[in-house]
């Protein structure tokens, strides 16, 4: 029986743009941050005397189909916040730290920003100049344009996110290995979601490294699982952790953090040797098959059992059920690109799913574009704005050729880094200094910088920075000259199309002189590169992306109208000539085939098949220094309340979620004599953070899960919101990741817990960095 | 059913718990709906777990509890919306409806509660 919650009153949420109903004007439009998250879910904003007064989850919107999160019930306390950065303002350099702003005008803004570009470029080049962005962010489209086209820099990246360990690794073997993107199939494709004939019900969904229902990464909406599981998907669970998911699973396997590669193979070598692939599939759809079969022929249950920490028979069980069950979905997430070992892992994993044949079925893993392949996610279309020379000086290209595939436009986070701290001494190719930062809905020190007090020190080496942002932030007042006020999703137009369908943004308020970040970037490159411009206002821009850029057939006046638009989808592309540009049966990949071997990354000095590789910091890899930290940290857990560094500043939010937690296992707790709600310290030979104790007794006695992106919007401006005080990431570093240049250790570190006292707590973290010249040890250097 | 018959009703929700996931969206949906003070609630999320019962399996359950301020939305019910709890749960568990018609559900659906709240009285 599966209960559907109630049918709306399809008299009331109507299918139009717009509608009256009492004394309000009521819109219908998509929400994507800021503020939110990853996804973009149908809502309706309530209206009145242009001031949005209430929102509702949008029931004709077949993404969300009616339903909320925490996040945008509690909109209007993010919109209307008295805090909101209301008008650009500028800071004189000296005055750094300091909350001593000037506000000034847009012109005025764009009149200082010019000059210094202009100067930049003439000087040290246009490479000089950096644009960084955040993850999942409405800004990720728009940002490489604006760097391309206006900075004419090859040089966007996301901000210090070391081994661009978010979505990056496991997109570039895809790339490699399948010549595509795969998600998970929970409906999403049709229109008539679950009652559609064509979708099948997974009977095993496989969750790898995320927690969907909380963390709705990569335009994916993480209650669509729980859908498939009322109409009967069982769950294999890959997570450290229990939690709803883990503990609602047929078979959870609690890994040691940072081992799925091993687990993945072991896996696999249990359905080769138990015969239970899809041999047909195998033999007309990939390539390498043998070589796959001899790889993991080591990797025995047993010998996983022993790295994982995963009962033998467990790891035997869920392989047996994976190779089954028909059909299985995977769905993995940000836990396999956040260890140095995320190519390997993502090739393990890819393996999976084709060997087991469940590529592009209904309830398997779909091979997926961008609705009416708009091309914003890919990045490389904006490329064409920027010379070939130029784009021979993006860092990081040289150093780490899995990059220079075509499959991202971005330079090497851990490398620009690098090139900041040497004056470019270190650029894997010419030699040039970051002279500008542009940095757009991105707060590094605050979240995704690994080593944030290193990174801190970087940001504010560099001579002139831009941030653009929606509320003050540690980054802001740490390094910003001129700060610009970024509007909200409901007060800019904008567009969205990752994945399926293609939904409008729409401008229905504002807020004093906040602009969309597509409307800067427009006039940036208005300033900068006018050639460059679709024109002026963010509806020719869009309007351009639909006619030159995409297989739409219609404009944003009539997206705007229809809020949401599925193009026709098409399970088994592969079969249908419908993938490659030959218009032949296949896969996008030299051979046509789903290349469970890639011949291309032995070309490149990579291994061609999967392989393990213990983590860096670890209880067998670094014996002596587990003696001192015997704890294995993992870090970044999500939770309904927080996207990232998002909403601390809410206070509707923050009394569900007052203090940063760290999860640890009651038992462990006991023998440290810590309690519940205690305040500990957690340290490893880089430094230390603060957080309180939750306790899981799920987890591995050995193993604690730490909070990431906390800092306290109600304290000091000028003490950086103490940030570093819990910041997780005071223990993990730069500059140590894998070899294909993809996957740095969040998930998988040492660490210590012990009790915060008066005593050990009288130099704080934030004071360490700000007043004590940081914390003493040596620094990590890409090798 | 007349219109007597009708108004004589008792309505209520049915929570199919066996599938909330504990993400309070019905908490926040209730609070900015009514304006709610911080530590106030129309209806509270309580936590069973997670814990291994004595056949080793973990158990992890939510069960949303309605309070006394809970009105069963009886404006937006007027107006032909459904409770914004029930509307905005991303789970969607929860149904309103008569006592009547939610009893026969209840019957066929395992790891369910059926509330009637204290505005029924
Ligand atoms: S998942 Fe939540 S925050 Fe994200 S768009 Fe949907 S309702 Fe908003
Ligand atoms: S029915 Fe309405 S008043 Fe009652 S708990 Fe749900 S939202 Fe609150
Ligand atoms: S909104 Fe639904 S799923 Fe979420 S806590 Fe409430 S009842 Fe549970």
């Amino acid at each position: 029986m599966v209960v559907k919650g109630n049918t709306y009153n399809l008299e009331l949420y109507k299918d139009m743009y717009t509608w009256q109903e009492g004394d309000y004007q009521v819109f219908r439009t998509t929400q994507w941050s800021a503020p939110g998250c990853h996804n973009g879910c149908g809502v309706l904003f309530y209206v009145k005397d242009g001031k949005v007064e209430k929102i509702e989850g949008d029931p004709q919107n077949g993404w969300n189909c009616g339903t909320l999160c925490m996040r945008c019930l509690d909109i209007l306390e993010s919109m209307y916040d008295e805090n909101r950065l209301k008008y650009p303002m500028k800071r004189a350099y000296e005055d750094r730290g300091k909350n001593k702003w000037e506000r000034i005008t847009w012109d005025e803004a764009y009149d200082i920003i010019e000059e210094k570009v202009r100067y930049i470029q003439k000087n040290y080049g246009h490479e000089s100049i950096i644009a960084e962005i955040g993850t999942g962010r409405n800004v990720w489209w728009q940002v490489p344009w604006g760097c391309f086209a206006g900075l004419q820099s090859p040089n966007q990246t996301g901000a210090f996110l070391s081994g661009d360990s978010c979505y990056s690794p496991r997109s570039s073997i895809l790339a490699l290995m399948s010549g595509e993107y795969l998600t998970s199939d929970m409906s999403q494709m049709l229109p008539d979601r679950y009652e559609s004939k064509e979708w099948v019900v997974p009977e095993c969904i496989t969750i790898w490294g995320c927690n969907p229902i909380m963390s709705n990464g990569d335009g994916y909406l993480g209650h669509w699982i729980v859908e498939a599981m009322k109409r009967g998907s069982e769950l294999v669970m890959v997570d450290p952790r229990i939690n709803w998911l883990s503990a609602k699973a047929k078979h959870w396997l609690r890994l040691r953090p940072g081992t799925d590669a091993a687990l993945a193979m072991a896996i696999l070598n249990v359905m080769i040797k138990e015969k239970l692939c899809d041999y047909d599939f195998i033999e007309k759809w990939t390539y390498g098959f043998d070589d796959i079969a001899k790889a993991v022929e080591d990797m025995t249950p047993a010998r996983a059992s022993e790295i994982c920490w995963i009962p033998e028979q467990d790891i035997i069980d869920a392989a047996r059920f994976m190779a089954t069950a028909k059909p299985m979905a995977m769905h993995w997430g940000v836990a396999i690109d956040q260890q140095p070992s995320a190519t390997p892992t993502g090739q393990a994993l890819i393996c999976i799913a084709a060997v087991t044949g469940q590529i592009d079925n209904p309830g398997g893993s779909l091979v997926t574009r961008s609705a009416y392949n708009i091309s914003l996610f890919s990045q490389e279309g904006f490329e064409d704005n920027i010379t070939e020379e130029q784009k021979e000086k993006r860092l990081g290209m040289h150093k780490y050729p899995m990059r220079g595939t075509g499959i991202s436009a971005m330079a090497h986070t851990d490398v620009v880094l690098e090139s900041i701290e040497t004056d470019g001494a270190s650029n894997d190719c010419e030699q040039y200094p970051i002279m500008m930062q542009w940095m757009q809905g991105c707060n590094p020190i605050a979240n995704m910088a690994a080593e944030a007090p290193r990174v801190y020190e970087a940001i504010c080496k560099v001579p002139f920075n831009v941030v653009v942002d929606v509320v003050m932030t540690p980054t802001a007042m740490a390094c910003a000259d001129l700060l610009l006020p970024a509007a909200m999703g409901s007060e800019r137009d904008s567009i969205r199309a990752w994945w399926w369908p293609l939904r409008a943004i729409t401008k229905i308020t504002d807020y004093y002189e906040a602009h969309g970040d597509e409307q800067i970037l427009l006039d940036l490159v208005n300033r900068l590169n006018p050639s460059a411009a679709p024109g002026e206002e963010v509806k020719d821009w869009v309007n351009d992306l639909l006619a030159n850029h995409s297989e739409a057939d219609f404009d944003f006046d009539y997206l705007k109208e229809k809020v949401i638009v599925w193009p026709e989808w098409h399970y088994y592309k592969h079969e249908k000539g419908l993938l490659r540009w030959d218009g032949e049966p296949g896969f996008n990949t030299p051979t046509g085939k789903i290349e469970l071997r890639v011949d291309w990354l032995e070309a490149n000095g990579l291994s061609p098949v999967p392989f393990y590789e213990e983590p860096h910091e670890s209880p067998y890899s670094t014996p002596e220094l587990y003696k001192e930290y015997p704890l294995v940290l993992t870090t970044g857990a999500r939770s309904y309340e927080y996207f990232h560094s998002e909403h601390r500043n809410l206070p509707s939010i923050r009394a569900f979620h007052p203090d940063p937690l760290v999860e640890v296992n009651p038992e462990t707790c006991k023998e440290l004599g810590l309690e519940e709600g205690d305040w500990v310290w957690i340290e490893n030979q880089r430094s230390r953070c603060r957080q309180r104790i939750k306790f899981n007794p799920g987890l591995d006695k050995r193993v604690v899960a730490a909070e990431h992106g906390w800092w306290f919007p109600e304290s000091d401006p000028e003490r950086l919101f103490n940030v570093f005080d819990s910041n997780i990431n005071n223990l993990t570093t730069q500059c140590d990741i894998g070899k294909s240049g993809y996957g740095a250790a969040y998930k998988c570190l040492l660490c210590k817990i012990y009790k915060c006292t008066e005593e050990n707590s009288v130099i704080t973290p934030t004071a360490q960095v700000l007043d004590k010249g940081g914390f003493k040890y040596e620094r990590k250097r890409l090798s | 059913m007349s219109a007597n018959a009708l108004a004589n009703q008792k309505y209520g929700l049915l929570i199919h718990y066996d599938f909330c996931t504990g993400c309070h969206s019905c908490e926040m949906a209730c609070k900015k709906e009514y304006g709610l003070e911080q530590d106030q609630f129309g209806i509270k999320v309580a936590q069973y777990g997670p814990v291994q019962n004595s056949e080793k399996k973990w158990e992890f359950f939510y069960m949303p509890m309605l309070t006394d301020l809970c009105t069963l939305c009886a404006p937006r019910v007027a107006e032909g919306k459904l409770p914004t709890c029930v509307h905005h749960c991303q789970a969607k568990v929860m149904q309103y409806g008569t006592i009547d018609e939610l009893a026969e559900q209840l019957k066929l659906t395992p790891k369910s509660a059926l509330f009637a709240p204290k505005c029924n009285a």
